[in-house]
């Protein structure tokens, strides 16, 4: 493969009888775009386009179902965001949940991938067991929840009560102050097994002669744990960490099924989404939807900075 | 002296023995108890189901709540919508996607890591961000309210996923299958078609299965872009089985759950037989710390 022969693959239109005088190189550019040509078709449709017209209608007074065209209103979408009350309300909600159930999830996540990475007879069975509440659709498990939490028939209530831990029933969704740790436990319950395979996944790879040579050399296990666990988990942890805190950021479906479009419990989706659909109001809809982009964005480069992430393509 | 800090190592060890598995025993409940509970809902009649204080093991299972739910052609109907919009979501993503992997993941050219960095980041997309154009686009090609909007939009989850997979299988493929496959004269569309593809059948599976489970379980979309109950995918029915202003008799609780069950019984036996591959899905590709 000469330099100048893929110089410019893309050179205009080549009429395809130069075919047979083509490098290889030349071949093969040719061939890739044409292989790539429908998933970047795909792409513009569905994620480009949509994506520019968000960020377009952002900046105008855009309702569907309008007789008008839209106007430009420039930053005044922006401008109603900063003072909205309801949309910091969402923020803060939002931003709440993430940190009490990344947090969380990560902690048990550690805790069920350490005890599941010791050898015992039906680990096999455990491992695939933990699969399970991630495959089901976070509506139906919102569900089997809130029935669980129903304040007069659920068996939250009952367990608590014959433990004694309470002695009436709590309305767990229905109360401001309990809201938020009711919908949270619903997200640990789904999500930290999904955590405990990803950490798992990184726990198996560090090798047994790690721990022998440091037991040899006479540090225990909580000072192994500390010097050659967590070093090399690293990796694993940043992804699970990632991944969570941006599903967390976005999270809709189970806030939805437990409190609709509840003004104190909303998330900044629910909100976007309520301001789109029920109200029509695609203009300032849009502007929530950008400033989500933004929220997570400043999580994600967060992150990077801090846990110098290298993305591998 | 030395008898007696053996004795005591030896209870240590099986205290901590005991207690690893007193964990181990509270994590597997934590896990399991609230499906044990669906189904426990699902088999009661009313009677049991609203009966204070709760029946934890049900004297005689009825199926009659199962019976209720499959009866109603709503719910028949949102599983058919679910099946044809998840498995049309998958083909068209496997079909599009494979290609797309096969360019990124095995030829060298131009132009290839701004590509790879798009399919990246979209990988990691909200679906929200892009919900006042998808929604405007929608109406205005008449989509709305038809399970065609639903399809359109799911391509936004799964191909980028489906390509970023798939990529990195094609990748682990040794180089000289192809090559040999050119010294014979096949060309570029059949080397793919009839050696690649085929090789990449594990790849594909995994791939597959995780884009459909993303599909059947979506919610935002499908309450978004759907308006009447015959087009309403399963997650839609099963969320409207409950007004929001509810509590107490009037949501069908029992039948809820029988639903609940009837729909997640066939992911949980998906997802079991085919655990090991997609846990090595899911920590494929994605971000490396």
């Amino acid at each position: 493969m000469s330099r100048p022969a893929i110089a410019e693959p893309r050179r205009a239109a080549l009429p395809l009888r130069r075919w047979r005088t083509m490098t290889l190189a030349e071949r093969q550019a040719w061939l890739a775009w044409l292989f790539l040509l429908p998933a970047l078709l795909v792409v513009i449709a569905v994620a480009m386009i949509p994506l520019a017209q968000t960020l377009y209608f952002s900046f105008t007074d855009k309702r569907l179902g309008a007789l008008e065209p839209e106007q430009w209103v420039g930053l005044e979408n922006y401008r109603f965001l900063l003072s909205d009350s309801l949309w910091w309300t969402a923020v803060k909600v939002t931003v709440q949940f993430t940190v009490i159930t990344v947090a969380l999830e990560f902690l048990l996540g550690l805790l069920i991938a350490l005890v599941v990475n010791s050898r015992f007879p039906g680990r096999g069975p455990m491992r695939a067991a933990m699969l399970v509440p991630w495959a089901i659709p976070t509506v139906l498990s919102a569900q089997m929840w809130k029935w669980m939490y129903n304040d007069i028939f659920g068996v939250i209530n009952d367990l608590l009560k014959r433990v004694g831990l309470i002695e009436q029933n709590i309305a767990w969704l229905a109360r401001p102050d309990t809201s938020l740790i009711a919908v949270a436990s619903i997200d640990i319950w789904k999500t930290t097994p999904f955590v405990a395979l990803l950490l798992l996944a990184g726990l198996q790879v560090i090798p047994d002669e790690l721990y022998e040579a440091a037991t040899v050399d006479g540090a225990n296990r909580i000072r192994q744990f500390f010097t050659i666990t967590l070093p090399l988990l690293r990796p694993a942890i940043v992804v699970a960490l990632i991944f969570r805190t941006l599903d967390a950021l976005r999270v809709f479906d189970v806030f939805y099924v437990l409190f609709g479009a509840r003004p104190d419990m909303q998330t900044m989706a629910v909100y976007a989404q309520n301001y789109i659909v029920a109200f029509s109001d695609v203009g300032y809809g849009s502007a929530i939807s950008v400033a989500i982009f933004l929220v997570i964005a400043i999580f994600v480069v967060a992150y990077v900075t801090t846990l110098k992430v290298e993305v591998q393509t | 002296m030395k008898l007696g800090s053996a004795q005591r190592k030896d209870t240590r060890r099986r205290l901590s023995r005991v207690l690893f598995y007193v964990v181990l025993a509270v994590i597997a409940i934590y896990l399991v108890f609230p499906f044990y509970w669906a189904i426990r809902s699902a088999i009661v009649p009313d009677a049991v189901q609203f009966a204070t204080p709760v029946v934890y093991w049900p004297e005689n299972p009825s199926l009659e709540n199962f019976r209720q739910v499959l009866a109603t052609g709503q719910f028949r109907r949102a599983l058919l919508n679910s099946a044809i919009v998840a498995g049309t979501v998958t083909l068209l993503s496997l079909a599009v996607g494979a290609m797309g992997a096969y360019a990124l993941g095995r030829f060298r050219f131009r132009g290839s890591t701004p590509v790879r960095y798009i399919i990246l980041s979209m990988t990691m997309f909200p679906s929200i961000s892009v919900l006042g154009g998808l929604y405007t686009l929608i109406t205005q090609f008449g989509l709305y309210n038809k399970l065609g909007a639903l399809v359109y939009s799911y391509l936004i989850f799964t191909l980028p996923f489906t390509v970023w997979v798939l990529m990195t299988f094609f990748r682990q493929l040794p180089r000289d299958l192809e090559e040999a496959a050119y010294v014979d004269g096949a060309s570029p569309f059949q080397t793919f078609w009839r050696i690649m593809l085929p090789l990449s059948a594990p790849g594909l599976v995994t791939t597959g299965l995780l884009a459909f489970i993303a599909a059947w379980n979506e919610f935002l979309y499908a309450l978004s872009f759907t308006q009447t109950p015959d087009k309403r995918t399963i997650t839609l029915a099963i969320f409207y089985f409950s007004p929001q202003t509810g509590g107490g008799f009037e949501i069908p609780w029992g039948q809820m759950m029988a639903a609940t069950v009837i729909v997640t019984l066939p992911l949980i036996v998906l997802t079991l037989i085919f655990q090991r591959r997609i846990i090595a899905g899911l920590t494929a590709g994605a971000v490396k710390g």
